[in-house]
């Protein structure tokens, strides 16, 4: 990372930064763009540079905040119009992490409303476009933020990772994208989609710049009771020897580039000496099905505080609070916000109950088991990130379904609570990013970045 | 007909944790502004996760441990959903799949025992107070730590649900998990009663009412529903399942809304909270706080203290505590005091709050038992020790300073005897006493009492003038 050198001024890179984001306005990547206040802080830092004051690890370093991350810089709307107006007395501890070490936001980046969505089309401010083709969707949700990294306006950008909402746009994009163990990083201050699931992560350029970032943002956080203990900078480096492709993701519904793709990285892999083994892991076909019960009840049950009475958007004419809460949230959501909202009160729904969601938390323990047993017989497992390269913008919109097989390959990391890391793996003929993830076990986070060099493009 | 009423009574108390359940924002709201007391968590702010209180788990070991229940070691929130402005979240923390406390009893007075089924860890809703065109939101009670105690269906009058919701109170409050403040809605009670025809084995069909807040709304409200509900059943009606409202105005219960009409709360795991693991250690070592409970103190005083005393001051831990301190042998004169002194004074609710110390009271009562305080002395001593100018200080220095002990030094009394023979006003009665006129001696004891400035003590003086006047 470009950290302040003293060759480059920390104003120099914020004004860069603010520069090219303005240039790539079309691409729909900010929601919101912090001039003034970024400037203001790099001058800060490049004051304390010049005066010899110690400054942080990522002074100066320009960054893209996804937008549901709560700070005090811009309103925090997580692209939803029912956020809209809302401005944060709280700063995310994530971000309070990034900024103490002086990393600089430029702006807030673009995602599927709720982040509920897999190509940025479910934003209330519109889609974000591709970073290679701009008929193409940006992935999502954190689509914003991978297309900032990829067309390198900034260094870096934080997203978060509910089924696949950091790895997917990364891989549509060709960038590193980081879904952590769950418990890694603080979801303190983050906008929660479901909480048993959702992950904090980043966007970078390089794996190095993704360790840097993971030493500064994991650990221990009073404030969120689901954090783990501090192991990220301290855990053991493995000798990594044997690694697993899953039998059941290497068919005809993954898309044959991917597949090649795949081929050749385990061919690099195998001319490094590294044993390359199939697996067999039949739970994770129910992955997607259990995945879509859990994550739409924790869903609606997290969306239940954005009722217009305390902060956000309020429909104006309603007649009772009945029709306060009915017309707000019917003008405030969008139609994927509400069509999970529906799934997950209904299988909520007293006597569903133990139909849904019990049995979907009981796969969820298969799947968690089916992920132990497969460390057993490899070190780590390399996957595609989604079955399609990038796709059309509007071509799946009216499909849910479609929409959420592009799911189908990331849901089970975040049900088992592992570790991932979308990798680029070259282009498509018609020059469209390919990804593929390099899964690990809870806590290997270190060994799994350190490892993504490996398979490194040939420069 | 005649008909037996069956009742399970389900009691929310609100624990009295110096911070709230899932944030570190004052628990306390007593006299503070509205929504002063409210954290971004409780207000339900998006990203705000819940903390977990470990005051709260410790109070519900004791309260539990209070009503001889078993505390389990494992235990886990649930989310409960419904939208209405007092719930931010959109919905309520609880424990509807696994709570802390598991089953045990409540003895009454009476010696009827009733089972508690379990007691969970849950989070208060906010205030609402409606006007004519709007509502005022009041969110300084939101995850105020409640826990509700649900009983068996153990109870078959009136009288047994006042005393059982009594109990529970004395319970709580002797146990210190909450203020009892009643008036307050520290605790609350939702009565579920149906009635069966006598030797029935079925019960019948259940009301609940909710949200009393006293020991008598709570009988009245079973008497009404008795009532009520025989008379349907002898017209040949039927009981519909339903929460009916109490209006403490009329004595009356008025249908709120039928189980048809009943909310599906859509209940789910709390993902944001890790379950609670308790080690047996933890739970052993806890348990072993809970402070004297009545029953320990009805073994104690039973014999010494009148029952009916006795029962009066067990309303007030604090006065038990004060008394459990002092000397068993000076039991009966300290519990005439705070029952019949301490608890007739108007400023009595804030003296509870600063009693007299242990000290105070044994050096009162020794004086009293060496007579050097009249009885009247003594109620005027012990009030004194409220009074702030004297607060600290020893007993007999307020004594002194009131100036009524009692001289009972005999030397001192006989110099003082001495003196008033030796007046010539005395004279005639010393001569009347001497022919045989027993009662004038009063007139002289009179003497010396205002010689002494009423410090003598009368029967001490009496014996040395009739010595000293053969």
């Amino acid at each position: 990372m470009k950290i302040a050198n003293k060759k480059v001024s920390a104003v120099r890179l914020v004004k860069d930064a603010l520069k090219k984001a303005h240039e790539f306005e079309d691409y729909n990547i900010f929601t919101f763009l912090n001039d003034e206040a970024a400037l203001k802080k790099a001058e800060e830092i490049d004051k304390k540079i010049a005066n010899g004051e110690k400054v942080g690890k990522l002074a100066g370093v320009p960054y893209a905040l996804k937008d549901n991350f709560l700070s005090p810089e811009g309103e925090t709307t997580a692209s939803a119009h029912i956020l809209q107006g809302f401005s944060s007395p709280i700063t995310a501890t994530a971000v309070e992490k990034l900024e103490k070490e002086g990393a600089i936001m430029i702006g807030r980046t673009n995602l599927d409303a709720f982040a509920h969505g897999s190509s940025t089309e479910n934003s209330y401010f519109g889609p974000t476009l591709n970073s290679h083709d701009k008929k193409r969707v940006a992935g999502g949700s954190s689509g914003g933020s991978a297309v900032a990294v990829a067309l390198d306006i900034v260094e870096f950008a934080t997203g978060t990772d509910t089924g696949g909402s950091i790895r997917q746009p990364a891989s549509f994009n060709g960038v590193y994208g980081f879904k952590p163990t769950y418990g890694c990083i603080s979801r303190y201050g983050v906008v929660a989609m479901a909480s048993s699931t959702d992950c904090v992560g980043f966007f970078t350029k390089t794996p190095e710049d993704m360790n840097l970032l993971m030493s500064i943002a994991n650990g221990k956080d009073a404030k969120d009771l689901t954090t783990l203990d501090d192991y990220y900078v301290d855990s053991k480096i493995k000798e990594i020897k044997k690694i697993g492709i899953v039998k059941d993701f290497n068919n005809n519904s993954v898309d044959a580039e991917i597949r090649k793709a795949l081929e050749s990285k385990c061919k690099l892999l195998e001319s490094k000496g590294y044993e390359i083994v199939e697996l067999e892991m039949p739970a994770l076909k129910y992955a997607l099905a259990a995945y879509y019960i859990i994550v739409p009840a924790e869903v609606a049950s997290n969306l239940s505080r954005y009722d217009g009475v305390r902060y956000g958007y309020r429909s104006e004419d309603s007649k009772n609070l009945d029709g306060l809460y009915a017309n707000t949230r019917e003008e405030g959501f969008m139609p994927e916000n509400k069509r999970r909202i529906m799934i997950g009160n209904f299988v909520l729904s007293s006597g569903f109950y133990d139909a849904y969601f019990l049995k979907a938390a009981k796969v969820r323990t298969l799947i968690v088991k089916e992920y132990e047993k497969a460390f057993q017989n490899c070190d780590f497992l390399l996957t595609p990130v989604s079955p399609n390269p990038a796709f059309k913008l509007g071509e799946k919109v009216n499909d849910p379904v479609a929409m959420y097989l592009e799911d189908l390959m990331s849901v089970s990391l975040n049900l088992a609570g592992v570790p991932g890391l979308a990798i680029p793996a070259g282009e498509t003929k018609e020059g469209l990013p390919i990804g593929l993830q390099l899964v690990g076990p809870r806590r290997s986070d270190k060994n799994l970045i350190q490892f993504s060099k490996e398979l490194e493009e040939e420069k | 007909m005649k008909y037996q009423a069956t009742i399970g009574i389900e009691c929310h108390v609100q624990l009295c944790t110096k911070t709230k359940l899932f944030s570190e924002v004052d628990n306390d709201a007593r006299g503070k502004e509205p929504n002063s007391c409210v954290s971004p968590v409780d207000y339900a702010l998006p990203g705000m996760l819940p903390r977990l209180n470990g005051e709260a788990i410790r109070l519900c070991i004791l309260a539990g441990r209070a009503m001889n229940c078993e505390i389990n070691e494992f235990s886990r929130f649930d989310r409960k959903h419904y939208f209405y402005p007092d719930s931010p979240k959109g919905y309520q923390i609880t424990q509807f799949y696994q709570p802390i406390i598991a089953s045990g009893y409540v003895e009454l007075p009476s010696g009827t025992k009733v089972r508690i089924n379990h007691a969970h860890l849950e989070g208060d809703a906010g205030k609402l107070t409606h006007f004519d065109t709007y509502s005022l939101v009041d969110l300084n009670r939101v995850d105020t730590p409640l826990i509700e105690i649900v009983s068996e269906p153990d109870i078959h009058s009136a009288h047994d649900a006042h005393d059982y919701c009594k109990e529970l109170w004395r319970l709580m409050c002797h146990a210190g998990v909450t203020y009892g403040d009643l008036y307050n809605g520290n605790m609350r009670f939702d009565i579920n009663t149906s009635i069966a025809p006598e030797g029935s084995k079925e019960l019948g069909t259940r009301t609940e009412v909710k949200n009393l807040n006293s020991f008598r709304s709570v009988e009245r409200a079973v008497e009404y529903e008795i009532k009520r509900q025989s008379k349907l059943l002898d017209a040949g009606e039927k009981v519909i399942q339903e929460t009916r409202g109490w209006n403490d105005a009329t004595g009356e219960t008025t249908g709120q809304r039928s189980k048809e009409e009943a909310k599906d709360y859509r209940y789910m795991p709390e993902p944001d909270l890790p379950p609670i693991h308790l080690s047996p250690e933890f739970i052993t070592k806890e348990s072993a706080k809970l402070p004297m409970m009545p029953k320990d103190y009805r073994g104690k005083f039973g014999g010494v203290i009148k029952g009916d005393i006795l029962e009066i001051l067990l309303d007030y831990p604090e006065l038990m505590q004060k008394l459990n301190e002092i000397d068993d042998k000076y039991a009966i004169l300290v519990s005439n005091l705070f029952a019949s002194v301490l608890l007739a004074e108007e400023k009595s609710a804030e003296y509870l709050n600063d009693l007299p110390t242990a000290a105070q009271l044994k050096d009162l009562a020794e004086m009293n038992e060496k007579k050097e305080l009249s009885s009247t002395a003594t109620k005027e001593v012990f009030l004194k020790m409220f009074d702030p100018d004297m607060k600290g200080k020893e007993t007999k220095t307020i004594a002194k300073e009131l100036g009524v002990v009692q001289e009972n030094d005999l030397g001192a009394l006989e110099a003082i005897v001495d003196t008033v023979l030796a007046k010539p006003e005395t004279q005639k009665a010393q001569e009347d006493f001497r022919n045989g006129e027993e009662k004038v001696i009063g007139f002289l004891v009179g003497q010396v009492m205002k010689e002494s400035k009423g410090k003598a003590n009368p029967s001490a003086v009496q014996e040395i003038l009739r010595k000293k006047l053969v």
